[in-house]
């Protein structure tokens, strides 16, 4: 692994997205625009507390959309013949993986703030700890989701499979998270199958931070969560060959 | 005799269940070498082979004296691929620094390849607006990048205007003049004769390895091309 060419990577994806206004708009806005559509659901005509929800929302796009944009990303560096020529230069895997991550979760970070911002700034969600934890909890979530999206870009051979795969990885994470049934209150083997899915953890750090000061929970999800990003990125390498047939 | 930039010893390349390359042998040395064979004989999966990009099932290919896709190659190797493999959302400069980048290889290295492949005045334009041919020289000047000793160009001059052709040949002979290997790969036959030396391929085997002159010569003809129909004759 080689910082220069690592950073080189992370510098060329946000030099690529900077140039594309459209997705860069959609990163940063849609979050924003979608949160405060659940806020106005529920809140406003339930007057459920935003507070129930707000937190697995905030864990949760920034899983969703890196997922997504990292798939077909590198789906395109696969089929346009990039990947090949990067693995034919004196490029570590590791560094191509993680300069996506260093990206993406800067990315990451910033539309985190924004969400973060809209939501306690406009909607009057309340977070009893600390933001900047929130932050890196964000971040980690988001570098799941690059890394769980590079991961299954190996297997599509088209951009139409890689953007089948949300409602195949993402879909039954976000169902168990607790956003619409609380995690405790699931049949059994439903919680137990949420117990092993990283979006849950993420939501439950998220959770903890808008409800209390206490960080020890958080960081033990974070943990759990970083865990599984760090997994996801080493099956990520072993889908990169420099050897192709 | 000169030494050998690449040798290739009995290789075997499957590819779903068929052989695609069957017990191959051969020398390249310095100087333009040209692979030349129609389409889908084989001549990709060679080049890649080479470059260390193509699973194999058996044989030995060495490029510089080290085995083909070892570390050490990665830096010395230029390839360039069918398809233009360069980002079309940056700019010409912008993939070129990128790759730099990769190489460790200074900025100013970016200027050279530029003019190399006569982009100067599109150099800020962003790639996917080029034209097919501007995109693949653009793609030709990442492998400029770092002088490297051998240059593997997959069709690098298909569907340019002639004289931009000529230019790019000039070219090749001016990089072996230099001391770097070029091995150029096309299927259209009047490109034998810029070729220092020549492989003729067909059906994933090679027909002919010599000098287009000594081609000619010995199949008693007046072009490569019919040299290659007399050779495909001889074999049948």
């Amino acid at each position: 692994m080689t910082p220069r060419v690592t950073f080189a990577v992370a510098g060329r994806v946000l030099t690529q997205l900077r140039r594309d206004h459209r997705t860069a708009a959609m990163l940063l806005v849609l979050p924003c625009l979608l949160i405060s559509l659940m806020w106005w659901m529920f809140e406003d005509s339930l007057g459920e507390p935003f507070d129930r929800f707000g937190p697995a929302l905030l864990a949760m796009f920034p899983f969703i959309v890196m997922f997504l944009v990292t798939s077909v990303t590198t789906l395109r560096e696969r089929s346009s013949g990039t990947l090949e020529r990067l693995l034919a230069m004196p490029m570590g895997k590791l560094d191509f993986l993680l300069g996506y991550a260093i990206a993406f979760g800067l990315v990451a970070a910033l539309q985190a703030l924004i969400a973060v911002g809209v939501s306690v700034g406009l909607l009057g969600l309340e977070i009893e700890g600390s933001v900047w934890l929130l932050g890196l909890v964000a971040v980690a979530d988001a570098v799941l989701g690059s890394a769980l999206g590079l991961f299954v870009s190996a297997f599509a051979q088209t951009e139409f499979q890689a953007v089948q795969f949300l409602p195949a990885i993402v879909f039954p994470q976000i169902l168990l998270c607790g956003l619409f049934v609380p995690r405790d209150t699931l049949p059994e083997a439903l919680s137990a199958a949420s117990d092993v899915l990283p979006l849950s953890y993420a939501v439950d750090a998220m959770t903890h931070l808008t409800r209390g000061t206490s960080t020890s929970d958080v960081w033990v999800d974070l943990a759990v969560v970083a865990a599984f990003a760090v997994a996801a990125l080493a099956l990520g390498a072993a889908t990169l060959r420099r050897r192709t047939p | 005799m000169m030494k050998n930039v690449v040798e290739v010893r009995n290789l075997t390349v499957v590819r779903s269940g068929r052989p695609v390359l069957d017990g191959l042998d051969l020398e390249i040395g310095p100087g333009v070498t040209g692979l030349l064979g129609p389409s889908g004989c084989g001549k990709s999966t060679l080049l890649r082979s080479i470059v260390g990009v193509q699973q194999v099932a058996g044989g030995e290919v060495s490029v510089l004296g080290e085995p083909a896709g070892s570390a050490p190659l990665r830096k010395r190797i230029g390839y360039v691929t069918q398809a233009a493999s360069v980002y079309d959302d940056l700019t010409v400069t912008e993939n070129l620094r990128f790759f730099a980048r990769v190489l460790g290889c200074p900025d100013d290295e970016v200027a050279k390849a530029v003019e190399a492949v006569d982009l100067g005045t599109h150099k800020d334009a962003v790639v996917g607006r080029l034209s097919g041919g501007q995109r693949s020289r653009a793609s030709l000047a990442v492998a400029l990048l770092a002088s490297p000793d051998l240059l593997v160009l997959d069709e690098p001059t298909v569907g340019l205007d002639p004289v931009l052709r000529r230019d790019l040949w000039r070219l090749f002979h001016e990089l072996a003049d230099g001391g770097a290997a070029v091995l150029v790969s096309s299927h259209v036959m009047d490109e034998a004769e810029r070729c220092d030396q020549l492989l003729l391929m067909r059906d994933g085997a090679i027909l002919a390895q010599d000098s287009p002159e000594a081609i000619k010569t010995k199949a008693q003809a007046d072009d490569v091309e019919s040299a290659f129909l007399k050779l495909v004759e001889a074999a049948a």
